[in-house]
């Protein structure tokens, strides 16, 4: 219990200090998951939609895979890719290994089946109301995923927000591509690893809590700049 | 999309720094504080921004293998040499060595403080069958725990024995949650935090002496290691610069590092 409220003292310490180099490891934290949310959004929520509102013969088995995906060890994905861009693999020209590059490409494709299910989830509701409406109206293809991802925005929301909540907290695939490098790829999840091995549990501790207010602020200003839970029902 | 992401990948690869050398070292290394001091001073008179990634020994030989490191620093002799001998770097040089020491609960149940050497300490705890954490993740550490064991006739298994497959200092939390026995490097114990009833038991036995050595990664296998500043950054670990600052470091007012670098050959 000591080690808690020791952890809590250190949280407040570093934030109040501003601490340079939690200003930095948070920076790089936020820096390489908003890059990985908003490329596997790009990637997620659109292919979610089209799942939704389109039938093919394969359609149950890209779902089905798609919801096991979402399960994906992150250690096994950050293996993975470290083989892909390790210099005697097949991308090692590009010398992404040990960079935040790596760690974005790595955490993109831990959170896209996350985002992508929770979308068709949502847009499979939504087409159903939708469908009568946009059939008669004989919309294209593109036009109907683009009203739905418009008007189901808030749900696309939460399927964001949990992609973040995945990636911020990863630890496993991005020790291993990024390498933990102090001022190059260091962020909040794998200094705390650092600082346990360390068995300096408070800095730890404190590191954690940061992670966890960084975490809360990102939500809280999405859903205040979003006005969620506050108006309509889109 | 596509044209989106490449334009950012290649952003993000040209960000990479052109006097930038990738340094794959121990976590005993890490943990012992040391780089604290060395890499600013590295910085200062060479200019050389070195990057650490810390790695357990198998671990930091594999990136060199691979070519994603420009130079290793590990502890593990007889792989070091096999490493060297297979073309993967250019020569192996001996920096500077600390050593092992035995840590176990306060009490000592298995009386390991009164062995007089590293062997017998081991034998009276497997005869004890008293809680033994192993890092198990074939580092520098562990190897050296193997040939301990094996030069004492004992392969250790059982429940009393518990390999982890951890890092130093995540296997230290264990043994101090366990009140297990733990073989440890000497700095990476001073530096930890998380002592709670464990204590040093048994030191100096000069089998448990810990050579670390700096290996560039070979050019000729992998064209694109910083060749040049990993000599360089030989050049400079083997100087009087490195020399006094390794000598220099204490913690509790304890020396941690003994520097045995043979003086840079001239030219």
């Amino acid at each position: 219990m000591g080690d808690i409220w020791a952890g809590i003292a250190a949280a407040f310490r570093l934030i109040i200090t501003a601490d340079a180099d939690l200003v930095e490891i948070s920076l790089r934290s936020l820096q390489v998951t908003l890059s990985a949310l908003v490329i596997a959004c790009a990637i997620a929520l659109p292919l979610g939609t089209f799942l939704a509102i389109q039938r093919f013969r394969y359609r149950r088995t890209v779902i089905a895979v798609l919801n096991a995906l979402m399960g994906l060890p992150p250690v096994v994905v950050g293996l993975i890719v470290y083989i892909l861009l390790s210099r005697s693999g097949p991308f090692g020209v590009l010398g992404l290994l040990f960079t935040p590059t790596a760690m974005i490409i790595a955490q993109v494709i831990i959170i896209t089946p996350l985002i992508a299910s929770v979308t068709h989830q949502a847009m499979r509701d939504l087409w159903a109301e939708y469908h009568d409406l946009l059939i008669s109206l004989n919309t294209g293809k593109l036009q109907r995923v683009g009203t739905l991802i418009l008007d189901g925005r808030r749900s696309l929301l939460t399927a964001a927000l949990a992609g973040f909540g995945r990636a911020i907290g990863e630890v496993g695939a991005i020790m291993i591509v990024g390498g933990n490098i102090e001022h190059q790829t260091r962020v909040l999840t794998t200094a705390i690893a650092l600082e346990t091995g360390r068995g300096d549990f408070a800095l730890a501790l404190g590191l954690g809590f940061v992670l966890i207010a960084l975490a809360l602020a990102v939500n809280l200003a999405t859903h205040y700049l979003g006005r969620t839970e506050s108006e309509g029902r889109w | 999309m596509k044209l989106l992401l490449a334009i950012f990948l290649s952003c993000c690869a040209t960000l990479a720094q052109a006097d930038a050398l990738k340094l794959a070292v121990t976590t005993s290394f890490q943990n012992s504080g040391l780089a604290e001091v060395l890499l600013p001073a590295i910085a200062e008179d060479t200019g050389i921004d070195v990057q650490l990634l810390v790695v357990g020994t198998g671990q930091a030989l594999r990136l060199g293998e691979a070519g994603d490191v420009d130079a290793i620093l590990v502890h593990s002799k007889a792989a070091e040499d096999a490493f060297v001998a297979a073309g993967y770097g250019t020569g192996r040089t001996e920096i500077m060595y600390n050593d092992f020491v035995l840590i176990g609960p306060e009490d000592d149940p298995a009386d390991i403080s009164a062995a007089d050497t590293a062997g017998a300490a081991l034998r009276a705890i497997a005869e004890l069958q008293a809680p033994f954490v192993s890092r198990g993740d074939d580092s520098g550490t562990h190897r050296k725990e193997v040939s301990l064991w094996s030069g004492i006739g004992i392969d250790p298994g059982g429940d009393w024995y518990r390999p982890v497959g951890a890092g130093m200092g995540a296997a230290l939390n264990t043994a101090s949650g366990m009140g297990a026995y733990i073989l440890a490097d000497r700095a990476s114990w001073l530096n930890f935090a998380n002592k709670g009833d464990l204590a040093l038991l048994f030191s100096g036995d000069p089998v448990l002496f810990n050579q670390y050595a700096y290996i560039p990664v070979s050019p000729e296998r992998h064209p694109s290691v910083a060749h040049d500043l990993a000599l360089q950054l030989k050049g400079w670990l083997t100087g009087p610069r490195a020399q006094e600052l390794i000598d220099g470091y204490t913690i509790d007012g304890q020396q941690l590092f003994t520097f045995n670098a043979a003086p840079a050959a001239p030219g």
